[in-house]
């Protein structure tokens, strides 16, 4: 045939098949919509945590590196550190009737570890931190065993995060006291913050005041500005 | 005076695979930049000499991708699932259905893409011989496949560098990978540049089988 009556042969099927493309575009932006609400977007977070979380055990470690690389991260952000903080009188509030003072629980079995720091931001800084772990701390709490959360503040409760217990009790979860072997500065959360490498750095909160076991998920500061509460690497 | 005839290209299949993917990697992308933006280290260049920065300012602002971080992760966490499928749905028909055979490259398609520069450069007067996909084709697509592959090995350690801690070993580490998936994406901005020119250059007829699955063919009488 000629180029004109193939043209004309090939139109319908051409038409129908632009018609189609035209929907599906269509309905693609409708996805689009529909899925980028704040709900939607947040119950994909909680199923990739979900599908990802059962992996958080005693057999994932957070890879560990030569001391010698370790150096000082960079200090993002002073929220839940801007009151003046007297050191004397400073306490780890525990389910807000035991406090527990910084000796106390220094006296708990040493922990050292060098694990990277990685900032939901997106850079990384290989850190020297030492103090104890977070699960020998809480074997001495008297922990109600039904807990499944752990919530930490800072004194004044500005800057708050919320834990599932398993990420808090993995073995490289620790209450930091010294990093690079020197006691934390205020910059970096005198005189006790949380380490916990299976996390981003927004979890890793600085100058510990409370620290509340618990059966409901706690509040999280930055799940709340449209973050991932798990928040799991 | 010269016949034509319409003849099967694309399946549809195939067809469905490419328009998916096309918006689906340019929101990955978009939603990676609102990612990046938060940490905006890469440039071209070398020591302190800085040719050109991901990116200026300007770009930043006119592009409205500032403060968006959060957004960004949420979209790109909930997007790679369906790049991922359609991927792996892609790959596997071409497998299946024996497409393979024209996409992946061959001894001679390294010679072929040669000719094929030659002739977009003008160097090469005589015209190409026929094919489906050219050697430049075939490298071009299996390689952008590959790349496909390279992101998500790669994000898997941005997304999860303690559970994938062996595969982020594998790559260099946490910063090394980051730095593997941005220039894998600045690989697909690169082939998207060529592939469109080269779109342009071919015509509605090429274009419309892309859609349509037909084209016209010239035959001999």
């Amino acid at each position: 045939m000629t180029r004109e009556e193939a043209e004309k042969a090939l139109q319908t099927s051409s038409r129908r098949s632009f018609a189609v493309a035209g929907l599906a575009a269509l309905a693609g932006a409708g996805a689009w919509k529909w899925a980028g609400t704040e709900e939607n977007l947040r119950a994909n977070l909680e199923r990739n945590a979900s599908l990802t979380k059962g992996l958080v055990s005693d057999r994932r470690l957070a890879e560990t590196y030569p001391v010698s690389m370790a150096q000082t991260p960079r200090t993002n952000g002073v929220i839940g550190l801007e009151s003046d903080l007297d050191l004397d009188k400073w306490r780890v509030m525990v389910d807000d009737s035991k406090p527990w003072t910084l000796e106390q629980i220094k006296a708990l079995p040493k922990f050292e570890m060098t694990t990277e720091l990685r900032c939901i931001e997106g850079w990384s800084t290989v850190v020297r931190w030492s103090g104890v772990r977070f699960r020998d701390f809480a074997a001495r709490c008297g922990v109600n065993p039904a807990s499944t959360y752990v919530s930490l503040t800072t004194p004044d409760e500005n800057y708050y995060v919320g834990l599932d217990m398993a990420s808090a009790l993995h073995p490289q979860t620790m209450l930091c006291s010294e990093m690079n072997g020197e006691p934390l500065d205020a910059d970096h959360g005198a005189p006790l913050r949380l380490v916990i490498p299976v996390k981003y750095g927004i979890k890793n909160l600085k100058r510990i005041g409370n620290i509340r076991f618990s059966q409901q998920r706690p509040k999280d500061y930055w799940a709340e500005e449209g973050y991932d509460w798990f928040a799991g690497l | 005076m010269t016949n034509y005839e319409i003849k099967a290209k694309h399946p549809l299949a195939i067809r469905w695979f490419h328009w998916f993917n096309f918006p689906l990697l340019t929101l990955m992308i978009w939603s990676g930049m609102l990612i990046y933006w938060a940490n905006d280290i890469y440039f071209v260049g070398w020591g302190d000499r800085i040719l050109f920065k991901f990116f200026p300012e300007e770009v930043w602002k006119t592009m409205n991708w500032e403060h968006r971080l959060s957004e960004g992760m949420a979209w790109h966490f909930l997007l790679m699932w369906f790049f991922v499928i359609n991927g792996a749905l892609y790959v596997s028909y071409t497998a299946i259905s024996g497409e393979w055979r024209h996409l992946l490259p061959e001894r001679r398609s390294f010679g072929d893409a040669f000719q094929v520069v030659l002739h977009d450069l003008g160097i090469r007067k005589e015209p190409l011989p026929y094919a489906k996909y050219n050697g430049a084709q075939r490298i071009a697509y299996t390689g952008v496949v590959a790349m496909g592959v390279g992101s998500l090995l790669t994000g898997l350690v941005l997304f999860r560098p303690v559970q994938f801690s062996w595969l982020m070993q594998l790559l260099g580490g946490y910063e090394a990978a980051r730095a593997e998936h941005f220039a894998l994406t600045v690989g697909y901005v690169m082939f998207f540049g060529v592939h469109l020119g080269q779109v342009v250059k071919a015509g509605w007829n090429n274009f419309r089988a892309m859609v349509v699955g037909q084209q016209i063919e010239e035959v001999a009488k």
